[in-house]
């Protein structure tokens, strides 16, 4: 065996070395657990800012295939982990003070680690030409993102939130699972490339990827796969939530792309799973939408925008697995333009609640009352983010949403569109919510002012950054269009 | 490539707005100001020096090329191959444009230290004025006609929040309003040109080579899609720019647009003289020029139409002019009219009959067009900035205030009167060459459009005169002047407003004559140099008309009791009032907004928004929150249940995937 092949995988072996960099760092030089070491520097954040740099700036411009075709790479793939490398590093920067509380000092080690672990799975999970390799990258995505969810488990919700992920992720694994067995029955392969050239519609082929969708529908919390979402959220600590909400799932969202693209896009079978797919979003956009509405805890809240927005970045799959008609890959362009203006978006979000919620412990709704008043610039820096989440020009999530419903489009799908637009307007209302509660509503015991940390201030300049520049510099795009082109 | 500093002209305003507008809180007022002038004097150099390198480098025929330094694809359109792209051209005009813009902002900058002084916001202005200057820059440098409508609406806000500057009083947030949305609604129409340009020509580009090339290939069933193209010959390009006209025409106040801008005096005087005479009303007028190979080749009959709604606007401002008493409303007014000349001169342009379509004879209207706004700008801006003086001293805008001014403030009396001149058209005055060629053009278009002009231009001499006696000779309100002086401040302005005022005027007693060769060598419809040589016959007549209107003002309005204008005002008092109430056009606007756009269709539309919308939409909610109750118990927290929708999905999926 030509071992020399493991070198195409240099994007998984370098965080392969920051993890066991970070590994020996906890081994060696935490020995004061009390004051956390190494961790209480930003070692981890400047390691893996330099991984990302490493791996982002050479991009390959040309695809290829390892380890007899088990792996797989495109340069669509690094600008994916690159997102994927940024959210993470805000989640490190944003987790940096929840860290330095007395109770987590002893496992700081930890958290650094079981996230990069499940950084690698899903790493793993894109790189994937195999369902094997796949599935292990499923899994070493899942099992860790337990452990982070518990990462507070003397509280009961994060052990009951836990709880509920754990299970429900096995049960969801088992399912896809058991339909890849079935898709393996139909085809007698597990490679993508030769599923796609073997596959025909037949009842054995469609039922696997029934369940191939519900565990990824799963993974992605798309209704109705969703329920585990809104507990779960609430539960874990903040930002374990961020990361979830955009990392976990975005990664997921483009795995979805890239089998459906790769193993089911020829033959007749692209038709069945547009349709299926076709009533989840309308599904998942609606009904989160509905739900969000209603709730009165933020993390809550955030989970439902998440589930809808996650219905407006698998629109990009609709039209995202074969060349547009003008030769660009339209959708899956738009959906890596989406992923990266709502990682910005959600992240900054995110940010915000949790350093409000380190400060002053606070995340209903109602506790955001009269933000504004105590501390305007995270009033608006949140309202930036909410405006961008909601696609409010000139924000860069009006760029985005603009893309993506172009893509859809373009592809056909007109209905889904006018569906999609019109939950955008309701989902401005219950964005507008919560700025109506920082700017207008009154509030006799607002969140005391207070100074946020370095480390959270820089993670929302990133996102902040993302949210202003994204959409108004135009090469961004027209560079994605290219790479696309080029991973197609 | 060369000039690629240009586009520092662009960056450092929006830098200065940006640490003004950012920053300003925690800057003194001193330091505000130096960083707004100092980064628009920074841009005057460097636009002095890009139009020093760029009129000095003639081509081979006597031509100057069309540079485009910068120029990027920042989005694409997804309709055949249109993009929307940011960038910077210079040609004669832009670099015409340059030198104007960032002469009078420099000149306004350095003046409003004076005029300013203390007042609350004063980064606030500083901030406006540079986003201003950058916006009106990124407009004349465009490099296609979407680029200049971003930059047309950014230069619409700026006037907006400058208008509105004194946001504590009623009247100037209703004339901001009221500018912002006459120039919107007219914007529409632009929008709609310029979407309907770029549809069927293929190209927002100012390239227009190519659009050529475009409809000539598609003629001939080479390019795209022929029926566009000859669709776009025939009635679709002079639709698309008479409705980008009409963008223009709200932005330079052509009747019956007009009504915002002397509304909009309801602003600081130094923003008057930078945005509502020199630079941004002119927009229009450039706009039009801008385009003007495409007018001139394919819609020259339209382009009349356009000459003829100028004509009337002239005639309807200086009639209103001659009865205002608020001195910058006849200000106002005198710049709606002049702009009206502009437009005048462009409109009466005709294609030339041998080869070429634009010679320069044809064409002679569009080069006293540009002369004209170049002097105009700097004349009309020593007009407002001579205005702000004024109204400093005596704390009013109405003549009645005012009277025998000249004594008390010879410097702004002799830049006033010199500007006046100007505008009268006497010469050997900047306004007298360009005014001159304007009637050139009119008469060789038609002889009734001379006539018109030719007795315009006579109004315009005896109502700025009437302005000039009324300010600064005529019945002496003795009795506020004494009070004025009894609080001290009273007299001649401080020197950094006085300075700019003479500079200014430098420009306009030297503009028309001083140039090596004439303007028409620099800025000409076809490109290659003009020497302007004055008609004798057109020349004199005018001069003679603009004296005699100038003796009759003289006569009325120069002593201090004044019995002919009594006798006048008792005479017609029926016309008089017309005139004083603008032909009651904007009670007119009112009427047709309050009485009949407002009862008959916004009435029932609210009714129907309130009842019928409101009702769905409330229906839709509290069916929502029924949904949201009836499908809460699906969020159980029970594992079991969510195990078994979940598989419930998987199967639900596979039914749909099967049927």
């Amino acid at each position: 065996m030509d071992y020399s092949q493991f070198l195409y995988m240099h994007e998984e072996l370098s965080l392969l070395v920051v993890i066991l960099l970070l590994f020996l760092a906890d081994l060696l030089f935490c020995k004061d657990s009390r004051r956390g070491g190494v961790y209480n520097t930003p070692l981890p954040v400047v390691l893996l800012g330099v991984m990302t740099i490493f791996n982002a700036l050479p991009i390959a411009e040309i695809s290829f295939e390892a380890l007899g075709g088990m792996y797989h790479h495109t340069p669509m793939d690094t600008i994916v982990k690159t997102t994927l490398n940024i959210g993470t590093l805000v989640t490190f920067l944003m987790a940096h003070k929840w860290l330095a509380r007395p109770e987590n000092l002893v496992k700081q080690g930890e958290f650094y680690i079981v996230t990069l672990f499940t950084l690698l799975g899903m790493y793993l999970m894109i790189g994937s030409g195999h369902f094997l390799m796949f599935f292990i990258g499923l899994e070493l995505a899942s099992l860790p993102m337990a452990a982070l969810v518990c990462f507070d488990k003397y509280r009961y919700e994060s052990a009951e939130a836990a709880a509920k992920y754990i299970l429900l992720a096995l049960f969801s694994s088992a399912l896809l699972l058991y339909g890849v067995s079935l898709i393996y029955a139909a085809t007698g392969t597990l490679y993508f490339d030769q599923i796609g050239l073997a596959n025909t519609p037949s009842w054995l082929m469609l039922c696997g990827l029934s369940l191939f969708l519900g565990g990824m529908g799963f993974k992605i919390s798309l209704v109705p796969f969703h329920l585990w979402t809104a507990d779960t959220y609430e539960g874990a600590p903040t930002v374990v939530t961020g990361y979830l909400s955009v990392v976990s799932k975005g990664s997921a969202a483009f795995v979805l792309l890239l089998v459906l693209a790769k193993a089911f896009t020829i033959g007749g079978i692209k038709v069945d799973w547009q349709i299926a797919l076709f009533w989840v979003i309308i599904a998942s956009i609606t009904l989160a939408n509905l739900f969000a509405i209603r709730q009165s805890n933020l993390k809550r809240f955030m989970a439902y925008s998440a589930i809808s927005q996650a219905g407006y970045l698998v629109l990009g799959v609709m039209g995202g697995t074969e060349p547009a008609a003008d030769g660009t890959a339209q959708g899956m362009t738009a959906m890596v333009f989406y992923l990266l203006v709502y990682l910005a978006a959600n992240m900054g979000a995110f940010a915000v609640i949790n350093v409000v919620e380190q400060n002053s412990g606070k995340l209903g709704i109602k506790d955001y009352n009269g933000l504004y008043q105590t501390n305007p610039r995270l009033a608006f820096l949140m309202t930036l983010c909410l405006f961008s989440l909601a696609g409010i020009p000139p924000f860069a999530g009006f760029f985005s949403k603009f893309f993506i419903f172009m893509a859809a489009f373009n592809a056909g799908f007109k209905v889904l569109v006018f569906i999609a637009l019109v939950n955008t307007i309701i989902s401005l209302y219950y964005y507008l919510l919560i700025v109506k509660a920082m700017y207008i509503s009154e509030s006799d015991q607002p969140i005391a002012s207070f100074r946020s940390d370095g480390y959270t201030r820089a993670a929302l300049a990133i996102c902040i950054a993302g949210v202003l520049l994204l959409g108004v510099a135009g090469w961004v795009y027209n560079y994605l269009t290219e790479v696309g082109v080029q991973s197609l | 490539m060369d000039y690629q500093y240009t586009l520092l002209i662009l960056c450092l305003p929006i830098v200065s707005f940006l640490i003004l507008g950012l920053l300003g809180k925690w800057l003194s007022h001193r330091a505000a100001g130096l960083i707004g002038t100092l980064s628009i004097g920074t841009v005057a150099v460097l636009s002095y020096y890009t139009a020093a390198t760029y009129f000095t480098a003639r081509g081979a025929d006597g031509s100057f090329a069309t540079l485009v330094p910068f120029n990027v694809e920042w989005l694409p359109f997804y309709v055949g191959d249109l993009h929307f792209d940011m960038g910077i051209m210079l040609d004669p005009i832009s670099v015409m444009m340059l030198i104007v813009i960032s002469t009078v902002s420099l000149m306004v900058h350095i003046y409003s230290f004076g005029y300013m002084h203390g007042e609350r916001g004063f980064q606030r202005y500083y901030a406006f004025l540079s986003l201003f200057t950058m916006s009106m820059l990124g407009l004349v440098v465009a490099t296609n006609i979407f680029q200049m409508y971003m930059f047309w609406e950014l230069v619409g806000v700026c006037s907006y929040l400058l208008i509105g500057f004194y946001f504590t009083e009623k009247p100037a947030i209703a004339a901001s309003k009221k500018a912002f949305i006459v120039t919107r609604f007219a914007d529409l129409g632009f929008l709609v040109g310029i979407l309907v340009f770029g549809y069927y020509t293929g190209s927002f580009s100012f390239d227009f080579a190519q659009t050529f090339q475009y409809a000539e290939g598609a003629l001939h069933g080479v390019a795209p899609d022929t029926a566009k193209a000859i669709a776009a010959g025939g009635f679709i390009l002079p639709t698309a720019l008479f409705l980008m006209f009409i963008g223009g025409a709200g932005k330079s106040a052509m009747f019956p647009l007009h009504i915002w801008l002397p509304d909009a005096m309801e602003g600081p005087t130094p923003v008057s003289a930078l945005i509502h005479a020199a630079t941004m009303v002119v927009a229009g007028v450039f706009q039009v020029a801008r385009m003007f190979p495409l007018w001139i080749q394919y819609a020259p009959e339209t382009l009349h139409y356009v000459a003829w709604i100028g004509a009337f606007t002239a005639f309807y401002a200086a009639a209103v002019a001659c009865a205002q008493s608020d001195i910058k409303r006849v200000l106002a007014f005198s710049t709606i009219s002049q702009i009206a000349f502009m437009m005048v001169a462009l409109g009466v342009c005709m294609p030339g009959h041998d080869g070429a379509v634009i010679d320069n004879h044809g064409s002679l209207g569009y080069m006293a067009s540009m002369y004209h706004l170049f002097t105009h700008a700097m004349f009309k801006a020593t007009l407002f900035l001579c205005a702000g003086c004024i109204i400093h001293a005596v704390h009013s805008n109405e003549m009645s205030a005012m009277g025998g001014m000249r004594k008390y403030m010879p410097v702004t009396h002799i830049t006033f009167l010199i500007a006046t001149l100007a505008i009268s058209g006497i010469p050997p005055f900047s306004g007298f060459f360009s005014k001159d060629e304007i009637l050139s053009a009119s008469f060789a278009y038609s002889p009734v459009m001379g006539w018109v002009m030719t007795g315009i231009a006579a109004m315009t001499a005896f109502y700025m005169f009437r302005l000039y006696f009324g300010i600064f000779w005529g019945t002496e309100n003795k009795a506020l002047h004494e009070e004025l002086r009894a609080h001290g401040h009273f007299g001649e302005a401080p020197l950094v407003m006085t300075v700019p005022l003479v500079l200014l005027t430098l420009f306009t007693v030297f503009m028309g004559w001083t140039l090596p060769g004439t303007f028409g060598s620099y800025v000409s419809a076809s490109g290659l140099p003009y020497e302007i040589h004055l008609d004798a016959q057109i020349a004199i007549t005018s001069v003679v008309i603009a004296c005699a209107s100038i003796a009759l003002a003289t006569w009325i309005y120069a002593r201090s009791s004044q019995p002919v204008a009594e006798r006048m005002k008792a005479a017609l008092p029926r016309l008089h009032e017309w005139a004083y109430r603008r032909f009651y056009l904007d009670e007119v606007y009112q009427f047709v907004t309050h009485r009949i756009i407002f009862a008959f269709i916004s009435k029932p539309i609210a009714w129907f928004d309130r009842h019928i919308v409101d009702g769905v939409l409330n229906g839709l909610a509290s069916g929502t929150n029924y949904i949201g109750e009836s499908v809460r118990p699906l969020q159980s927290g029970r594992l079991q249940q969510y195990a078994y929708v979940f598989l419930m999905g998987v199967v639900v999926l596979f039914f749909i995937m099967i049927i």
